[in-house]
């Protein structure tokens, strides 16, 4: 598996497309810096980007790469060498190099502006953290549509479904459920409604340490009494692990069953 | 002027008769009460260093009660200590601690019944119920006092200056924390509040309540449990004040309830839960306050009328203003909004389009307060962006026509 994962990874450090990737983070940092000088206010304005950006380029990667490597993959099957372990070295080296992006290209100018001195520290590795795991979940959820899907371009619609789904249509249905049930307690369904959706989770975890969390007390002690705590951080993080871990695991399933 | 001559004199006259009696542990006076007994009118009291354990002292005289560095009242924990009940005191330079707590006496560590013309100056009052407690006076001076304590909760715990019916009363450069309320005015007419730090109070930094015709200006009131608290009063002047750090499921920078005809000018508001809300508020006139990250800069919550808002910075609020009804009757105008998109063509530092400062998104928030758990996700964005286009659940008429391009006080 490793030397699979090392295939992938330098196949796609290699190409165009991770430079252009961490080239506009790393743009991206400087001119955020270059524009308001303030660490913490360029954490927010990044959070908007990330929370968007990050899944939708995880799973557009994830697809192509399926795609475009599938005869490589299915030369490597001929071998004898487990399924699951080519399939996991790609996903890891997808993953992996993403995130290496993500990281770098924000990293080095958060760095050079000086954020081991701001106070922003925590909020800034926070986010990177959230990115990372938006990378990790969504291209694994990308891999497994590729996976299920032989049409190249259904393929793609599926995934660039899925991510508007999560991304847009979500949040306006539990926006919508939110105002017609208006007259009944809403507390607890809105928090069960975040965790299924690992956009909306991500965001609240990052805009509890911003600006939300005295908004929030506002509202209901539920919230409060579940963001507003360390155990709090600790279920959501769990969850966005799960949101991991459980797409990985179903891959693996359809990857014993699946004729190629 | 003949009078004002004589009225020179005799002033002069009692300065010279006012004799000074010494108060210490080894002196012929050795308590406080003893002294004032002993006194006459317009003497002065002198309190050489040392702790005097005395509760409920009444002073009946005009005279002075003047403490030396290190003079301590200590009130046990029983009840009140210090009680004026006459004109033309002044009482400087002690320390006044532990005063006893009551769920129906309001114990204070300086009480003023029924007084006019006095001084309280340079005081530092610790572990206190009530601080300065002054009931139906006039013409007093509060100033450069030090008023703390450490109860928990609101029904324990007492204010820092509360006066009850008053008129004519400065009171500055006190600073105030750990108390239920900072600086309570009731029914008090014609007063100051300035240069005062009002912090870390349970309840409110400042409380008015049926108090006409004053001003605050120059406070700082940050961290306290509810922010500020200006009710039921007309014809009050703010500014230059700083609100900041009201953090908290019921925080407001400024509570304005009932309100009518005040000025409110070049005040701070910084990170507070709501910066400004106002309800029943009518013709009071906003201009040039900065709005610094709060979770609302504004919010308005009906019979609100002929207010305007001029020339204030409105920075890098969650949202800049929450309305809950669709008629507006306040004007907004030559606001600087950090939020504003627009564009200045013709270079005079005016947008060339109107801003809106209500957003779709904080009018669902009013209707559906859980609907805040998707702030900054990209569908609010959108649905804020098709409301702008065409408003249809926000006042159409509420708009900023001429916003300005660049922040007013940088």
């Amino acid at each position: 598996m490793l030397k699979i994962l090392k295939y992938s990874f330098y196949d796609l450090m290699r190409s165009r497309w991770s430079y252009v990737y961490f080239m506009f983070y790393l743009l991206l940092g400087f001119v955020l810096l270059f524009l308001n000088n303030d660490v913490d206010k360029a954490v927010i304005t990044l959070m908007n980007i990330i929370i968007v950006l990050t899944p939708l380029i995880g799973t557009i990667f994830g697809v192509m790469y399926y795609y475009n490597s599938k005869e490589f993959t299915e030369l490597l099957l001929a071998q004898p060498i487990n399924r699951n372990k080519i399939f996991m070295g790609q996903y890891l080296g997808i993953s992996i190099s993403l995130t290496l992006s993500l990281v770098l290209g924000l990293g080095i100018p958060f760095v050079l502006y000086g954020i081991f001195k701001s106070a922003a520290i925590f909020n800034f590795s926070l986010l990177l953290v959230v990115g990372a795991f938006l990378n990790f979940i969504f291209v694994a959820l990308s891999y497994n549509i590729a996976l299920s899907t032989e049409n190249k371009i259904k393929g793609f619609g599926y995934a660039i479904l899925m991510w508007l789904f999560l991304a847009v249509i979500y949040d306006g249905i539990f926006l919508i459920s939110l105002v017609v049930f208006n007259s009944y307690p809403l507390d607890k369904f809105s928090l069960i409604a975040t965790m299924f959706n690992p956009i909306d989770l991500s965001r609240i975890l990052i805009l509890l340490k911003l600006d939300i969390s005295a908004l929030l007390g506002y509202t209901g002690a539920v919230f409060r009494k579940f963001f507003g705590t360390n155990f709090g951080m600790l279920i959501s993080m769990g969850v966005l692990v799960l949101w991991v871990v459980l797409p990985v695991l179903r891959m693996n399933l359809k990857l014993r069953k699946k004729d190629f | 002027m003949k009078y004002k001559i004589g009225l020179f004199f005799f002033f002069i006259a009692v300065a010279v008769s006012a004799k000074q009696i010494v108060v210490c542990e080894s002196c012929s006076v050795k308590t406080i009460k003893e002294a004032i007994k002993m006194a006459q009118d317009g003497d002065e009291i002198l309190i050489k260093k040392g702790v005097y354990k005395e509760q409920d002292i009444v002073i009946d005289k005009p005279i002075s009660l003047i403490g030396e560095k290190g003079a301590v009242i200590d009130g046990n924990n029983v009840g009140g200590i210090l009680i004026f009940q006459t004109n033309n005191f002044k009482i400087k330079g002690l320390k006044i601690v532990n005063v006893g707590l009551s769920y129906t006496i309001e114990y204070a560590a300086i009480k003023v019944i029924k007084a006019n013309d006095f001084i309280i100056e340079d005081c530092i009052l610790e572990n206190v119920f009530f601080g300065i407690l002054i009931e139906k006076s006039k013409r007093g001076i509060i100033r450069n006092n030090k008023i703390s304590s450490n109860r928990k909760n609101e029904a324990g715990s007492g204010n820092g200056i509360h006066i009850w019916s008053g008129e004519k009363i400065e009171v500055y450069k006190n600073e105030m924390f750990g108390l239920r309320d900072g600086i309570y005015f009731e029914f008090v007419k014609n007063s100051t509040a300035h240069n005062n730090s009002s912090h870390n109070n349970i309840r409110y930094g400042l409380h008015f309540m049926f108090s006409n015709n004053n001003v605050y200006h120059h406070n700082d009131f940050r961290n306290n449990g509810a922010g500020v608290a200006v009710m039921f009063s007309k014809f009050i002047v703010m500014h230059h004040n700083k609100f900041r750090l009201n953090w908290g499921s019921a925080s407001y920078g400024l509570l304005l309830k009932e309100i009518y005809d005040a000025e409110i000018y070049d005040n701070l508001f910084e990170q507070n839960t709501i910066g400004i809300n106002a309800e029943g508020s009518t013709r009071i006139n906003y201009k040039n306050n900065t709005f610094l990250r709060n979770g609302w800069a504004v919010k308005i919550s009906g019979a609100c009328y002929t207010n305007t808002f001029t020339k204030n910075d409105f920075m890098n609020n969650s949202l800049d203003l929450a309305y809950n009804s669709n008629i507006n009757d306040n004007k907004f105008d030559n606001n600087y909004w950090s939020e504003y998109t627009g564009y200045d063509l013709d270079k005079n530092g005016i947008g060339d389009v109107p801003y809106r400062p209500v957003k779709l998104f904080s009018y669902i928030v009013n209707k559906t307060p859980e609907a805040l758990i998707l702030l900054r996700s990209l569908f609010v964005d959108i649905i804020n962006f098709s409301e702008k286009v065409s408003p249809v659940f926000t006042p159409n008429d509420l708009l900023d026509n001429k916003p300005l391009m660049k922040r007013i006080n940088d």
